[in-house]
């Protein structure tokens, strides 16, 4: 039997804690905001979301892909930088920024996929002629190893609050899934759109950064409308319920963008109207978890798998009576309540990347949380869900990286990072 | 050898490319002397010819060996691809040399004993169609690569034969000694062995690439029986008198291989794919794990490739050539990473290669792919 199985609703610590898992537990314990509904982007740009192929505006205060409403689909990249000559870096973010505004204008890159030198390979691959822009957002982060001493002189820039994150109980991190100096979050309603994306910046960016890792996702596993229905995770419970809307400024100011006074050891403000990324790659024990019983999949959750409503209540939406869970539902452990109001801004997918040789399937959730400081937010979550979480029998943590995530680029003279490396 | 060879697609553009003219030797003794026919009077000193101007179509050339060596003469195109051509013309004896020609200049080359490069006359065909306009300084980049390439190949067939040696006289130890090193000048050329079409599946077949029926011969057939196997038999020391044949067509036949400076660019991003599709992930050399000595060989194949070109396309798009330039020299300070003594082709077992390591091995060869796939843009604008 693997230990997958053991009991499950023991409330001693399982080994296999998990915690980001905040995912599903944060966003059913409606905490975790993820986008929208009604309107994308902060401040006047706001565009029916009900459009999938509309285009979402690149400039602004904050990056696109972070208050958006979630997209559909992702295509999430983490890549190394191999140049170690800081203008070649720079220039390298002027490129992506410049491609990535004409991508998500819906426009190809460069002079385009075809028309140009026969002898030549063309600019763009050309998958995505013909696509709608499919609300196409680009996000850039970038990691503490970034800042690494004696790399690109910015060492004195590296925010407090870009941490090296512990390793929680349970984690079983692999090393060529976890970190990266960068990593760019590629969110669009076609998933071709997504790939297309990340396929031309690692492109454009050959000779200076590689690919460390990357992740697909589908069924977003957060935000979406309040009259819509609300997608359901891996394991078949509604998720997302209860986010934070991204035209919610009082909430988004409080636990999601990088205020004036969260500055940097040295006193700049490079990060202020950013905010950081934590990603997680959480595998499921999909089939351990299909062979547990109805009632205990509930009691995990703290929710009935059908409606989705909180234990005792009736509705999904229904304020939920944590006492009425089992001290280990993940529901209970995740609500802000149970963590001193703690909130963060959800936008994770699920994933299937086929099977793992063992003849299991290869799924999960992609946690992605946006947050303005993982010390008062990600990290205390996940060390009281890793230890105590039910959930914690069916899933681990198997990748992880935490990036800073730059405001947004203003203009057209403007390009991603230009604060920090000025 | 990848079991899909995107070089004979190459080189099928490249002959689109080059349909001025076709070449061909004429397999019989036709008699000399038709209309039309150039006299060729071949001597151990001269090569002299009774026209230098003709008109295009087709042409015949009567050869007339009047010296005391074996020679064989050369109809070709002003980058040295051969247009047609007949050896072994032994004193006192006469042949004929006919092909359809096209517009445009020639040379014609006697080579008495039939050694070096010959001793050449200029030839101009009229009429009938202009030929493109040529560059001449990529005429000179053509001719340089083609003359390396031979050379490669003639340096290599003495090292294959001491790898065919060994394993013909049943010496396990000497045979892997000689394996990598046999292959050096091959891999560095790769792009033209390939063109032919027939002679990689001979003798450079991967066991995944073999076709239903095929056997499976060449130097990966000898790799496994080497390492994993362990042992030399009958077959074995048949299968590298095979090799040795197989190759030694291959150095009769490089000089008529398809070369333009297009296809030279795009061999050079050829040899990388390979690097990067074969030699990365180890499946190349997958017994005996000589990968890097295949991959150093891939590199210096392209950046032979790339020098020759270099005066044109630095010209067209200098940016270009300075990030060639770094990006060769990235690769080399990364491989040298892997070798102890920087004059040896003596690298360190891939197997032994940690998958960081190979990463960064990756990284390096997309640095340079990538602007390499723009060269034959910056040779052609």
């Amino acid at each position: 039997m693997s230990e997958e199985t053991t009991a499950p609703n023991s409330t001693a610590p399982s080994r296999r804690s998990l915690i980001g898992w905040g995912g599903a537990g944060l966003a059913l314990g409606a905490v975790a905001a993820g986008g929208t509904v009604a309107a994308v982007r902060t401040g006047n740009d706001a565009v029916p979301v009900a459009d999938s192929g509309a285009a979402v505006p690149f400039h602004g205060a904050h990056q696109a892909g972070i208050a958006t409403a979630v997209q559909d689909r992702l295509h999430f990249a983490a890549f190394d930088v191999t140049t170690t000559d800081r203008s070649e870096l720079i220039q390298l973010l002027k490129d992506w920024t410049a491609a990535a505004a004409l991508m998500t204008a819906g426009r190809p890159v460069g002079e385009g996929a075809y028309g140009g030198l026969a002898e030549a390979p063309p600019d763009d691959t050309g998958e995505a002629l013909g696509l709608k822009p499919s609300r196409l957002t680009l996000t850039i982060g970038f990691g503490a190893s970034l800042f690494a001493k004696d790399r690109f002189g910015l060492e004195g820039k590296r925010p407090d609050a870009l941490v090296d994150i512990e390793k929680f109980p349970g984690d079983n991190l692999d090393a060529s899934r976890s970190g990266g100096d960068l990593c760019v979050q590629a969110c669009a309603d076609d998933p071709q759109v997504a790939v297309h994306a990340i396929r031309n910046l690692a492109r454009i960016g050959m000779g200076k950064t590689g690919i460390r890792w990357s992740q697909l996702g589908f069924g977003k596993t957060s935000s979406t409308t309040p009259d819509a229905q609300t997608p359901r995770n891996m394991m078949g419970f509604k998720d997302g319920t209860r986010n934070i809307a991204g035209t919610d400024a009082a909430a988004l100011a409080e636990h999601v963008w990088v205020g004036e006074k969260d500055g940097a050891k040295d006193g700049s403000t490079w990060m202020t109207g950013g905010s950081y990324l934590m990603a997680r790659r959480i595998r499921m024990h999909i089939e351990t978890w299909d062979r547990t019983s109805l009632q205990e999949q509930e009691d995990v959750f703290g929710r009935d798998k059908g409606e989705g409503a909180p234990v005792g209540k009736a509705k999904e939406r229904d304020e939920p009576f944590l006492k009425a869970m089992k001290p280990t539902a993940h529901v209970r452990l995740a609500h802000p309540d149970s963590n001193h109001g703690i909130k963060i801004l959800r936008r994770g997918y699920s994933f299937t990347d086929g099977t793992d040789g063992l003849g299991r399937l290869d799924a999960g959730l992609f946690f992605l949380a946006y947050q303005r400081d993982v010390r008062k937010g990600f990290i205390p979550l996940q060390r009281s869900l890793a230890r105590h979480d039910a959930l914690n029998e069916y899933i681990q943590h198997v990748g992880s990286a935490l990036f800073a995530v730059p405001p947004g680029v203003r203009d057209k003279g403007d390009w991603w990072g230009r604060a920090l490396f000025s | 050898m990848r079991p899909v060879r995107l070089s004979v697609v190459t080189a099928a553009t490249a002959v689109a490319a080059l349909t001025a003219v076709t070449g061909c030797a004429e397999k019989s003794d036709a008699k000399a002397g038709s209309d039309g026919a150039v006299q060729v009077t071949a001597t151990d000193t001269a090569c002299k010819v009774s026209k230098t101007e003709l008109p295009a179509g087709h042409v015949q050339l009567a050869v007339e060996n009047k010296g005391s060596k074996v020679t064989e003469v050369y109809l070709l195109f002003p980058d040295d691809r051969i247009v047609a051509e007949r050896e072994n013309i032994g004193p006192g004896l006469k042949q004929t040399v006919t092909a359809e020609v096209k517009a445009g200049s020639y040379e014609i080359a006697c080579k008495p004993g039939m050694k070096g490069d010959g001793i050449r006359q200029k030839i101009t065909v009229t009429g009938g169609g202009a030929t493109a306009k040529r560059n001449p300084k990529l005429d000179t980049a053509v001719a340089a690569y083609r003359k390396y390439a031979q050379e490669q190949a003639d340096a290599t067939i003495p090292k294959v034969k001491v790898f065919t040696d060994a394993v013909r006289n049943g010496d396990l130890e000497a045979a892997k000694k000689a394996f990598a090193p046999s292959r050096l000048g091959w891999e560095r050329t790769e792009p033209v062995a390939e063109s032919f079409g027939d002679i990689d599946p001979k003798t450079d077949v991967r066991a995944d690439g073999l076709e239903p029926g095929q056997k499976w011969t060449g130097w990966h057939r000898l790799e496994k029986a080497l390492w994993q196997d362990k042992k030399i038999g009958a077959t074995e020391k048949t299968l590298a008198t095979q090799l040795d044949t197989d190759l030694a067509d291959w150095q009769k036949r490089v000089g008529t291989a398809e070369i333009t400076a297009t296809s030279m660019a795009n061999g050079a991003k050829e040899l990388l794919d390979e690097v990067a599709t074969g030699k990365v992930t180890g499946e190349e050399d997958r017994y005996s794990h000589t990968d890097l000595s295949d991959f150093k060989a891939n590199v210096e194949g392209a950046q032979q490739a790339y020098e020759l070109l270099k005066p044109v396309a630095s010209k067209n798009d200098a940016a270009l050539t300075k990030e060639l330039d770094t990006q060769f020299a990235a690769i080399a300070t990364v491989l040298d990473k892997y070798r102890s003594d920087k004059t040896s082709y003596d690298f360190v077992s891939y197997d032994k290669v940690t998958k960081g390591q190979r990463k960064e091995l990756s990284d390096a060869v997309n640095a340079l792919a990538e602007p390499l796939s723009k060269l034959a843009a910056a040779v052609v604008k």
